[in-house]
Order: C-alpha cells, then sequence, then structure tokens
C-alpha cells in the first residue's frame, strides 16, 4: 500500500496541509480566548443548526467517494462516473451553503476587518472552502476520465488518492465545525 | 560470488524532451538532472546578487558616518539581502544538489514526480523573480528578512514592498514544500532493488530527513504570509494589537519555521561532507548510524529549540528557561557529527583536493559558528548580544564558513560528474585560501564589533575608538571573499570551455553516481552493481574484501582478524 508513490506523495501534502490548518486553527482558538466581550463573536453571529444541516452534504460526500472507489474496484464504470458526480454535486450544495452564511454575515457587516473573530472566521473556513473548491475541480476531472474512458490503467490509482484528499478535506471540516461552532454552543 | 547487475526499472510515463540544448530543451524540462543544474545554477546567480548587496553595505559600513547609502537603501538592502540568500540561494542550492544526486545515490531513473519537479523549481524562481520585481514597482522590502509585526503593518510599511516580499516567499515556498515531498517519495520507493533504506549513501539519507523537515517547516511560514496578506490588504486583525490582534503570534508562527529552516540549510551540507571526507580520507564514513541517527535527533530538537529567536520578547523565565535547555541539547547530536567527522578523517590516506580543503575547514569553521550558537542559548548572554554584531557574525559562521564552504566543497567534488569536465585544481586551491581568508577576515572581527557594542541593521556608527578600523578591516575582507568568487565562477567557464575531460569515477569514490558515466546519460543507468552494502563500487572492485563481510570493528565476519593482509585504507576501520 505505501509503495504507491501517488499515495504516499498524497500523504505527505496530507501533512503539510495539516500543520498550516494546525497554524490558523491556533490562531483561532488564541483570538477566541483572548476576545473582547464586546462585538460579533462565534457566540452571537453563527447560524449553527444552518450549518450542520449544509454539513451533512459534505459528510455524505465522503460516502459518495468511497462508493466511486468500491466500483472502481469491481469494474462498474457506470457507478464511478454516478458516484463521482453525485460527490460533486453534494460538494457544491456545501459551498452555496457556505456562500449564504458569508453574505449574511457580511451583511451585517462581520467582514475580514471588523475584529479578530472576523478575520480568524473568514481566514478559517475561506481556507478551507478553497480546499473544498479545489477537490472539487479534481473530482469534476476524475468524472470527466470515467465519462471519456480515460481512468485506465496506471491512471486509476489517481482516484485513491483523490479519495484520500478528500477525506481530509472532510476531517478538516468536522474539525472546524467543532471548533468553531459546536464550542461556540457552550 | 555472484556479481549480477540489478536492472533499473524504466519510468511509466513518457517524458517530454527538447532538441538537446535548446532553450526549449531546458525550460520544458523534467530531468531531475537538468533541474538540479537549474537549481545550482539559479541559487549561484542569486548568490552574486545577494553579494552585491553584502558589498555596498560594507561599503557604507567602511568608515563611521558614511553617506554613500539613505538609511532607507540600507534597509532595504539588508532585506533583500537575507532574503535572497535564505531563501534564494541556500535553498535551492541544497534542493539542487539533492534534485540532481539523489537518483543517482539510489540507482533510479529520476525523481518520483518529475513534473512536481518542475513546477517546484519555476515557482521558486517565478518567487524570486517577484521579490526583485518590488525593485521596479519602486518599493522594495525593508522590514528584514524576518519581517517582524506590527512594523510590516499597513500603517507602518504603508509601500507594497512587504506584499511582493510574502507573495514571492510564498511561491517559493510551496515549491520548496513539494521538492521536500518529492525528495521523501523517491529515496522511499525508487531505491534500486537490493537497497535497503539503512543502505543509501548518507547524503540521501539526510535528504530523506531533510524532505520531512521542509514539509514540516513551510506550512507555518506559509501561514504566517498568509496571515500578513490578509493583514495588509483585506483589513485583517492578525497581528495588529490595536484591532486585539498579535504581533507576538506572528514571532511564534515565523520562528516555528526559522529555525528549523537553518537546519534544513543545514543538514544536507552536513550530508556533503559525510560523502566527501570519506573518500578522501580513503575510509568508510565513522560511525554512519550515529550520523544517520543525530540528523534524526537533530530535526525532532530544532522545532524545540525555535523559541531562543524570541528571548528578548519577554516571555517569562519558564519559557525561556526551556528553550534554553532544548537549545543546549541540539548542540549534543551536532557534536557527535563533528566528532564523526574527525574519526573518519583520522589515521586515514588524506588527498588534500580542493573540495577536502573546504570539507575540512567546514569542519573548524561551523563549530565556531555552533559555539557561539549556544552562547545565544544562555538568557542573559542573548540578552546582551541579540541584535548585535555578534549575532550578525555567528549566523555568518553557521551558513557561509559553515553551510556554504561545504557547498563549494560538493561543487568541487561532483563537478566532474555533472559536467564531464574537471575543475582546475591549481584554481581551486587559490579559490578556497582567498575565500577562507576572506571569510573569515571579514566574519571574525565582527564578534569583537558586536560585543563592543555594534548593533545590527543600523546604517551608520559613530566615531567611536576602533570602530572605523574593525569595519574597514571587514568590509576589506568582504572584497578579498568577493574576488574568490569571482575566481571561483572564471574557473567553472574556463573548466566549462577547455577544461580536462572527467573520468567517469575521478575521485575513486564508492557511490552509485559514480557507476555512470560523467556527465551521466538522460537515464542514468541501465543497470547498476549488486548492492549489499552501503559502498556498492568498492565492493564490485574488491571481489574478496566485501564491506557486507565486515562487523563494525571492520573485522571479517567469521574469519580471523587479519589487519596486516588488508589493504591500509581499510585498517582502522571502525564503522562498518
Amino acid at each position: 500500500m505505501t509503495t504507491d508513490k501517488n499515495r504516499l506523495g498524497m500523504l505527505c501534502f496530507i501533512a503539510t496541509e495539516t500543520i498550516f490548518f494546525g497554524m490558523l486553527i491556533l490562531a483561532y482558538i488564541y483570538f477566541q480566548n483572548n476576545a473582547p466581550n464586546s462585538g460579533p463573536n462565534a457566540r452571537n453571529s453563527l447560524n449553527v443548526g444552518l450549518t450542520a444541516f449544509f454539513s451533512l452534504f459534505l459528510f455524505a460526500s465522503s460516502g459518495t467517494i468511497w462508493l466511486a472507489e468500491r466500483s472502481l474496484h469491481r469494474g462498474n464504470q457506470r457507478g464511478v462516473s454516478l458516484w463521482l458526480v453525485a460527490t460533486v454535486v453534494l460538494g457544491l450544495i456545501f459551498l452555496g451553503g457556505q456562500g449564504y452564511e458569508y453574505a449574511k454575515l457580511i451583511g451585517e457587516n462581520i467582514t475580514v476587518s471588523r475584529n479578530t473573530f472576523g478575520t480568524t472566521f473568514f481566514t478559517l473556513t475561506g481556507f478551507h472552502g478553497l480546499h473544498v473548491f479545489i477537490g472539487l475541480l479534481a473530482i469534476g476531472i476524475l468524472a470527466g476520465w470515467v465519462i471519456s474512458g480515460n481512468l485506465k490503467g496506471h491512471k486509476s490509482s489517481a482516484l485513491g488518492t483523490i479519495s484520500l484528499y478528500w477525506h481530509f478535506v472532510d476531517i478538516v471540516w468536522v474539525l472546524l465545525f467543532t471548533i468553531i461552532y459546536l464550542l461556540a454552543l457552550l | 560470488m555472484s556479481q549480477e547487475f540489478v536492472l533499473v526499472p524504466e519510468p511509466t510515463d513518457a517524458l517530454p524532451i527538447g532538441k538537446t540544448g535548446s532553450l526549449l530543451y531546458w525550460i520544458a524540462s523534467v530531468d531531475h538532472k537538468l533541474l538540479g543544474i537549474m537549481y545550482i545554477g539559479a541559487a549561484l546567480i542569486f548568490f552574486v546578487i545577494g553579494g552585491v548587496e553584502a558589498l555596498v553595505m560594507r561599503l557604507q559600513l567602511g568608515s563611521a558616518r558614511n553617506t554613500l547609502l539613505s538609511p532607507e537603501a540600507y534597509n532595504q538592502l539588508f532585506t533583500l539581502h537575507g532574503t535572497t540568500m535564505i531563501f534564494l540561494v541556500f535553498v535551492p542550492m541544497v534542493v539542487g544538489f539533492g534534485v540532481y544526486l539523489v537518483p543517482l545515490q539510489i540507482g533510479a531513473r529520476d525523481m518520483a514526480f518529475p513534473r512536481l519537479n518542475a513546477l517546484g523549481f519555476w515557482m521558486l524562481v517565478f518567487g524570486g523573480l517577484l521579490l526583485y520585481y518590488s525593485i521596479i514597482a519602486g518599493s522594495p522590502p525593508d522590514s528584514g528578512w524576518f519581517a517582524h509585526a506590527p512594523l510590516t503593518a499597513k500603517q507602518y510599511s504603508s509601500a507594497q514592498g512587504v506584499d511582493y516580499w510574502a507573495i514571492g516567499l510564498l511561491l517559493t515556498g510551496i515549491g520548496t514544500t513539494t521538492a521536500g515531498l518529492n525528495f521523501i517519495v523517491t529515496i522511499l520507493t525508487m531505491r534500486a532493488k537490493g537497497m535497503r533504506l539503512l543502505q543509501v549513501p548518507m547524503f540521501t539519507w539526510i535528504m530523506l530527513v531533510d524532505g520531512f523537515l521542509i514539509i514540516g517547516t513551510l506550512p507555518p511560514l506559509n501561514a504566517a504570509l498568509v496571515m500578513l496578506l490578509i493583514d495588509r490588504n483585506l483589513g485583517g486583525a492578525f497581528f495588529n494589537p490595536q484591532a486585539g490582534g498579535s504581533s507576538i503570534l506572528y514571532q511564534h508562527l515565523f520562528w516555528v519555521f526559522g529555525h528549523p529552516e537553518v537546519y534544513l540549510l543545514v543538514l544536507p551540507t552536513f550530508g556533503i561532507i559525510s560523502e566527501v571526507l570519506p573518500v578522501f580520507s580513503r575510509k568508510p564514513l565513522f560511525g554512519f548510524n550515529f550520523i544517520a541517527g543525530s540528523a534524526l535527533a537533530i530535526a525532532f530538537l530544532s522545532y524545540a529549540a525555535y523559541a531562543h529567536h524570541m528571548f528578548a520578547v519577554g516571555l517569562g523565565n519558564a519559557f525561556n528557561a526551556f528553550f534554553a535547555m532544548s537549545t543546549a541539547l541540539i548542540a549534543i547530536p551536532t557534536g557527535v557529527k563533528i566528532f564523526n567527522w574527525i574519526a573518519t578523517i583520522w589515521g586515514g590516506k588524506i588527498r588534500f583536493t580542493t573540495s577536502m580543503l573546504f570539507a575540512v575547514s567546514f569542519i573548524v569553521l561551523f563549530t565556531i559558528g555552533g559555539i557561539s550558537g549556544v552562547t545565544f542559548g544562555i538568557v542573559p548572554t542573548d540578552w546582551q548580544t541579540t541584535d548585535s554584531y555578534y549575532l550578525v557574525a555567528h549566523f555568518h559562521y553557521v551558513l557561509y564558513g559553515g553551510s556554504f564552504f561545504a557547498v563549494m566543497s560538493g561543487l568541487y567534488y561532483w563537478f566532474p560528474k555533472v559536467t564531464g569536465r574537471m575543475l582546475s585544481e591549481k584554481w581551486g586551491k587559490w579559490v578556497f585560501w582567498l575565500m577562507f581568508a576572506g571569510f573569515n577576515l571579514t566574519f571574525f572581527i565582527q564578534h569583537i564589533l558586536g560585543l563592543m557594542g555594534m548593533p545590527r541593521r543600523v546604517y551608520s556608527y559613530d566615531d567611536l575608538p576602533n570602530w572605523s578600523l574593525f569595519n574597514l578591516i571587514s568590509t576589506l575582507g568582504s572584497f578579498l571573499l568577493a574576488f574568490s568568487v569571482l575566481l571561483f565562477i572564471i574557473s567553472v567557464v574556463l573548466a566549462l570551455v577547455k577544461g580536462e575531460k572527467a573520468p567517469d569515477n575521478p575521485w575513486d569514490a564508492w557511490t552509485l553516481e559514480w557507476a555512470t558515466t560523467s556527465p551521466p546519460p538522460i537515464e542514468n543507468f541501465e543497470q547498476v552493481p549488486p548492492i549489499r552494502g552501503r559502498r556498492p563500487l568498492w565492493d564490485l572492485q574488491h571481489p574478496d574484501d566485501q564491506d557486507w563481510q565486515r562487523s563494525h570493528s571492520g573485522e571479517k565476519i567469521g574469519g580471523q582478524p587479519h589487519e596486516a593482509s588488508l589493504p591500509s585504507e581499510h585498517r582502522k576501520d571502525n564503522s562498518q
């Protein structure tokens, strides 16, 4: 398993990303604990329920990409393309939810430059959203390969590699959702 | 015994390749050898640029109250000099050595991800160009190579220089990260059949450790740069104390990158030294496992020691005590290496080639830099000497006297392999002695200047007793140093134009890169000799005296010790 160089390369990449997100999360937690009492913060500005609802789509997409991998192993090309497209749709719904959330916050004049909560919140969730978007591009390309019949031979290991990345993006969201939204409920 | 050669697997992808020698051949290349040469070439070009910046600064400091440079220009110069030397000279230099040598040393045809390799190189080049474009745009960065907040905040640095600096470093940083990832995957998955992980040459082993160091070290810098850019361009509050942010946070993020970064740059030069010393002492590397293990220890400890860059911040006694201790601790694995290198030379048949001269002087100069480094781990001493010329002297001994001398050693050692030509030894001796003299003349006296109280990063000074004289000595030394670099460049050009043709293995070395032609063909190898130990070429040439048949004390396993009958190169061989 580890001698697959694409997989190993992706694991190394995920390691760097973990540290990168770790630093952003540290900054968020640091400023949460040292935040002024007034002004917008996670407790009084975020709609936890709505974000939880949109998060379900992202969590579900981890399942659909797993189903796509399983279809590939079983040689079911139609299944692969179906589950990949489903993954893209679920990811897009999540991004749509994030866009709605951003629009609402910005409408209430909660922006990057409002205070440390605004700065860290938009940086953290923005970088996660960017990663989702890049993942969707990659999965979209994979889906295109499957539909045009190009996902074969040594290229087929790309699906396993991309799905590793996708699971990572998902796990990051589990962490972010817990730290930003759930802890704010306490 | 059988001497069956090992076939080297062919790449699965056809890789693009233009007409030999054309511009497209270089630009479109994904071959690790061409990329390695381009990395090192880019590093040398930036080295000349950064060196000229240093010379202008030394001219300004040559006498008291000099008015050659304005304070603003001086600030811009030391920022560009530091950033250039760290990110655009040392990083591409050590990555270039790695990219060129690792596949050859492990008997592979290319890196694991050839295209990613090219991407990393070009990102680094464009990052460097972006940094220097800031001059054309009219506002070079001027807040030092570590750009502490809040000096870099919009209200204190309103010009765009810091943005160019941050975006440039972000690009080079991502490029370097891809190189680190590539080293790890290449060394773990592409070794020739039969080569176990602990049988790779020391340079390759250290590039593996360095790969992990790279992918662990660059992300905090990238995070800090991203936050800085958000602060400056979107009005963020990360490092802005007035808006509830924390400028100390920047220092933490920067130095948790910055300190491991130093080791990231120094470790590969340890690898170079560990290849050069054994070959020119005609002995195997002493204590391979200790050197390999201490490289790991250094990599781990370098994270634990980062905040000794922050003693002057005032973070409290417990905090300072921890990082003082970890700083002292990291001297131990480094010391282990120094002793191993000395033991490698000890009793060997030493050939003082230019490469060997640089390698031996590396041990001396790096030790001086290391000892002054330990003094910075003592908090009260640090408070007195930080941001003085004592610090400037310290890190130039580490990075120039240490790392760059090792790089020179490596350049002389592998030049015949890379180009197929020999560098002139006669010129080489001149280059070495002038560089050695120039370096020590420039920087040793800066220890004293620093202890006399001369602060760094100040464009001028009053005419205090001896200050002008000592600074003048340093300035003269820097020009001697520059002259030696000029001689080196001329000797490289001469060697390329009409140098003596190099044989495949001019130094009679033992690692796999010397098993192919000089320069290697595009595919590196069709096959490599069987690999049963760390010196496959030794084993190939000495069928009756195989490395792998010896115990750690150099005695034949199962046979009687018969030291008298051994070839002299093998006596006192304690490492295998």
